[in-house]
């Protein structure tokens, strides 16, 4: 599939997921890959990042203010703040009300990514108990990206994926190993 | 965040009208925030397309108020990152009671928390009295609100663990009288306060200060308009003055940087050294 970014989401239960994609990741991958996780602003967050990063064969940090998007870079969302990218392929962040009850929310995440990544996208919603994400991954489907659920059975909590597949915002339901398949089958656009 | 009735051209329409008919110039300011809060504004005030939402910002003088408050993000709460508190008050707070008469800026204080944040810090290193804090923001319908003195009653539990988590061992309700569904912070620490509108991006440095605080302010500009108003920080702080910053904010990238040094590297505070 052609992509030059991947966006995740996911709350309760997500974690374990990712940290199962991860590893199955390809070193060369030329993808960007952005999650955002549900989590309390805790004074040492980079702990996650960190976790992470052992985990993968791509470079893992947290996202920083104005910073340029590059490919083949996982980036994570930083507690306390919504993550949103640019026209400019950078990111931004933003302190401004919870959406969803969530700071960052998932919803606009994926709304933004897919103001400038259109249909060289893909958009994935994990186990979660909250709704948030629902409306973004529609988005992305809509604006022509492509948008996968994590298998509502495969989930630690199930209403997050299963919500989004009975919005009819899903275009594939995979299970977490199908979802590292995918992503290691993203070919760049070429067209940053 | 819903429909997405605001393209990004209607965006870039706007933000120029708002330039050239009234003189706010948000330019320069992050756009896809930007974009998400005029969005969020048609839909909240009902308006059929952009065109209608276009024609009343040009007319109508009272709309613009509005406007103006709901484009700008004004989320903010006391002892906001008690961590970062608990730094000021342990380290920073007592270096600026040697000084005969501490002045301290806080730029962008929306409705006022961090202002009263401050002021509390200051009462309980019993410097308060020789303090005066200058706490701003372009938007004058949240400096009412700031002013007042008035916070939700609601907000209040939070507050109080914040600020026992930033180190305050005073009775935190001595600090205000609740009244229904509202409190009031004490004219004491008030009337320490100055609040006063200015706009970082195009007003001047109005004095100089020992203190600056714009936390959460920067990462709704772009790099160029960042870079200006880190100039301007720095006109207005004293040498060995402290400038603070959001938790995700840094001064690593500014042009300025050279004369300032990051205090801990845990703490967003930065130094001035001037040679």
């Amino acid at each position: 599939m052609i992509a030059d970014l991947v966006v995740i989401g996911g709350s309760a239960g997500s974690l374990k997921v990712v940290l199962e994609v991860l590893p199955k990741l390809n070193e060369h991958l030329q993808v960007t890959i952005v999650i955002v996780f549900h989590r309390k602003a805790a004074p040492n967050s980079e702990m996650l990042t960190d976790l992470l990063d052992a985990k993968s064969p791509l470079a893992v940090k947290e996202a920083e203010d104005k910073e340029k998007i590059l490919p083949g870079q996982i980036y994570i969302a930083p507690a306390g703040y919504h993550l949103f990218l640019e026209r400019d392929y950078s990111f931004s962040l933003d302190s401004s009300e919870k959406i969803n009850f969530s700071r960052p929310s998932i919803d606009l995440t994926f709304i933004t990514a897919a103001d400038v990544f259109n249909s060289r996208m893909i958009g994935i919603l994990l186990s979660g108990a909250n709704s948030d994400g629902v409306k973004g991954l529609q988005t992305i489907r809509d604006k022509g990206g492509f948008s996968i659920a994590q298998e509502p059975v495969t989930a630690e909590v199930s209403y997050m994926p299963a919500k989004a597949i009975s919005q009819n915002a899903v275009d594939l339901i995979a299970s977490p190993s199908e979802i590292a398949t995918i992503i290691n089958g993203c070919t760049p656009s070429h067209n940053l | 965040m819903d429909s997405q009735t605001i393209s990004d051209e209607d965006v870039e329409v706007l933000l120029l009208d708002l330039h050239s008919k009234h003189g706010y110039d948000f330019l320069d300011y992050s756009r896809a925030s930007m974009k998400r809060r005029l969005n969020r504004l048609v839909v909240m005030d009902k308006f059929p397309s952009f065109a209608e939402m276009r024609y009343r910002l040009i007319n109508d003088e009272f709309y613009l108020r509005r406007f103006i408050e709901e484009i700008t993000v004004n989320v903010t709460e006391m002892f906001r990152d008690p961590e970062f508190f608990k730094y000021l008050r342990l380290n920073i707070i007592p270096t600026l009671g040697t000084y005969p008469f501490i002045r301290i800026w806080i730029a962008g204080c929306a409705s006022g928390e961090e202002a009263y944040s401050i002021a509390i810090l200051l009462k309980e290193a019993n410097l308060l009295e020789k303090s005066i804090i200058y706490a701003t923001d372009l938007n004058p319908r949240v400096l009412e609100r700031a002013k007042s003195g008035i916070f939700p009653m609601k907000y209040i539990k939070q507050y109080s663990e914040n600020y026992l988590a930033s180190g305050g061992y005073e009775d935190f309700s001595s600090y205000y009288s609740a009244k229904y569904d509202v409190v009031i912070f004490n004219e004491s620490l008030r009337r320490k306060i100055v609040f006063s509108t200015h706009n970082l991006v195009s007003d001047s440095s109005f004095n100089s200060f020992q203190l600056i605080l714009c936390r959460n302010v920067l990462i709704y500009f772009n790099t160029h308009l960042q870079s200006r108003v880190f100039d301007l920080m720095d006109r207005s702080l004293d040498n060995l003055g402290y400038l603070a910053l959001g938790t995700k904010e840094t001064l690593r990238f500014a042009g300025i940087s050279a004369k300032y040094k990051q205090v801990d590297p845990k703490a967003k505070i930065w130094r001035k050294h001037d040679s």
